[in-house]
């Protein structure tokens, strides 16, 4: 049974860590970042070319990754794949013992870096997750065909709770659960009682699936402001904006470096202790971009161990 | 309607090279809505391509090109001008059937861009992408295949800002457009419906429909 599922399914505060495999074929720095979270995650999540822009396939770090002993999460997009494709890689994903996956629709090829590549979009998100619990129901292909042997994955989305209106939100959560998703993972989470807003449509609406809160420690004030302006679902309330900045100027004055990036990373304890102390969430999903090493020190500093 | 666009000149100057007489062959009906090859764009064009030493033999204008019968029957004296060259002022469609009946070769004048409507004078907007299963009954009379960037059939991904699409902030996101109309017509309960998979078996293409009972 999936490491994520066994811990969510067995009431624990589940943890996992986003990584993103390389943009080139050295995965060196990703398997010592990775080394680093061993003990400290439940699961290491790896993106399939998030922001559409083009990096080894998550496979191969996915295998990498069991290879080394650790549990990684397969995402896998509708966006550069077919439903064949998508299907072919989670059994030949599944031969190497990748048993968690996160099926997102994916951003589209005109934000990315190769806008000349086909978006596909054969299967969305609810389509891929349809798709594969058919398959494990039924042993049988995308094409209604026999397969020799038959996968069972443990299946995630994602959602975007800072959405307007949310009731379209909510209602494609519901889809997404209804078409096997067990475990959902947020957008970046920075104001917690937007999230216990999000959290009470969700139980509202009767979804039963272990939500996890998407945390992404922050760097600088200007990482901030760019995300604001520019990534859907992101909403760093000012207060923390000017937190960073005085960090900066504080940092300026004393001359010392990395002052906003250590109160980005007790911020994010700091919203991982609470989330975990209240109750809000079954769990969150860290997403340190680019910045994995960090990981073991925020859960240090929240105090969550798995 | 099919909605066209002008291609650069230079670009259709080089499909002409080597023709010192040419014929042209306008569209009644969208071409002509889409000022890309109604009388007065025959007339224009006719100039420049004399401008640049070409004699334009004839001139014909079918009502649909993409109709055979009609355009069969309008190419007669531009096929007894015995062209060099022939070009086509219509879509995609217009080309192929006029170059089934030129013995000489036939150039487009046009891009073809997609299937839309004129929302006021110039301005046109892509509505439908001739997906062969038509959703428009359950998503208040918005599609979602061709106003969403993406094709979405579930509802919206996460990517809308302020309503806009990811792709491209000037658009709507087709679903919080399908979900106000659903809201305005009482059917708010259809946004919840799952809907099933189409696949693209349809479109699977070239695709041909006969109603006429007989052999093709």
């Amino acid at each position: 049974m999936s490491v994520l599922q066994q811990a969510l399914e067995n009431g624990k505060f589940g943890v996992t860590a986003e990584m993103a495999p390389p943009k080139g074929c050295d995965f060196s720095e990703q398997m010592a970042a990775a080394e680093l979270l061993k003990g400290k995650v439940h699961a290491i999540n790896v993106t399939d070319m998030q922001s559409a822009c083009l990096k080894a396939s998550s496979i191969g770090l996915c295998v990498k990754l069991k290879l080394a002993g650790l549990e990684p999460i397969i995402q896998m997009t509708g966006r550069d794949r077919s439903r064949m494709a998508i299907m072919g890689d989670m059994l030949a994903a599944a031969s190497f013992g990748i048993d968690t996956m996160l099926a997102l629709t994916g951003d589209h090829t005109m934000v990315g870096d190769c806008k000349a590549s086909k978006p596909v979009y054969d299967l969305d998100s609810v389509g891929i997750l349809r798709m594969l619990s058919t398959m494990e129901a039924t042993g049988k292909d995308c094409g209604g065909n026999d397969l020799a042997s038959t996968p069972t994955f443990y299946k995630g989305a994602a959602v975007t709770p800072v959405y307007e209106p949310q009731i379209l939100q909510i209602n494609k959560l519901r889809q997404k659960v209804d078409a096997g998703a067990r475990y959902i993972q947020t957008q970046g989470i920075f104001d917690l009682d937007a999230l216990k807003r999000f959290m009470d449509e969700v139980y509202k609406a009767g979804i039963k699936a272990h939500i996890m809160a998407g945390i992404i420690p922050l760097k600088t004030a200007g990482m901030a402001k760019y995300m604001n302006e520019n990534v859907p679902g992101i909403a760093v309330p000012q207060d923390m904006i000017d937190r960073l900045a005085a960090a900066a100027a504080e940092g300026k004055e004393k001359g010392v470096k990395g002052l906003p990036a250590r109160l980005g990373i007790e911020m994010a304890a700091e919203m991982i202790a609470k989330i975990k102390a209240e109750g809000l969430c079954d769990g969150v999903h860290i997403m340190a971009i680019g910045a994995e090493k960090n990981v073991p020190t925020i859960l240090e500093k929240a105090g969550v161990e798995i | 309607m099919i909605i066209t666009q002008k291609k650069p000149l230079e670009e259709l100057l080089g499909m002409l090279d080597g023709a010192k007489t040419v014929a042209l062959v306008g569209c009644g009906s969208c071409a002509t809505a889409c000022a890309t090859g109604g009388e007065k764009e025959i007339a224009d064009l006719s100039k420049v391509l004399e401008q640049h030493g070409m004699k334009v033999v004839a001139t014909a204008m079918s009502e649909y090109c993409c109709m055979h019968l009609k355009t069969r029957t309008i190419l007669k004296p531009v096929i007894a001008a015995n062209p060099d060259a022939v070009v086509a002022m219509s879509c995609g469609d217009g080309v192929q059937v006029i170059a089934q009946y030129c013995k000489c070769p036939v150039y487009p004048s046009n891009n073809t861009m997609f299937l839309g409507e004129s929302v006021k004078l110039g301005l046109f907007e892509e509505a439908c992408h001739l997906c062969g299963d038509c959703v428009l009954g359950k998503t208040g009379g918005i599609c979602p295949i061709s106003r969403c960037a993406k094709s979405l059939v579930n509802g919206p991904c996460g990517g809308s800002r302020n309503g806009k699409c990811e792709v491209n902030p000037e658009n709507p996101c087709a679903w919080i457009e399908i979900y106000n109309k659903l809201v305005e017509l009482g059917q708010e309960y259809k946004i919840g419906i799952t809907r099933d998979d189409k696949g693209y078996e349809k479109v699977s293409y070239p695709r041909t429909i006969n109603i006429r009972g007989d052999k093709k």
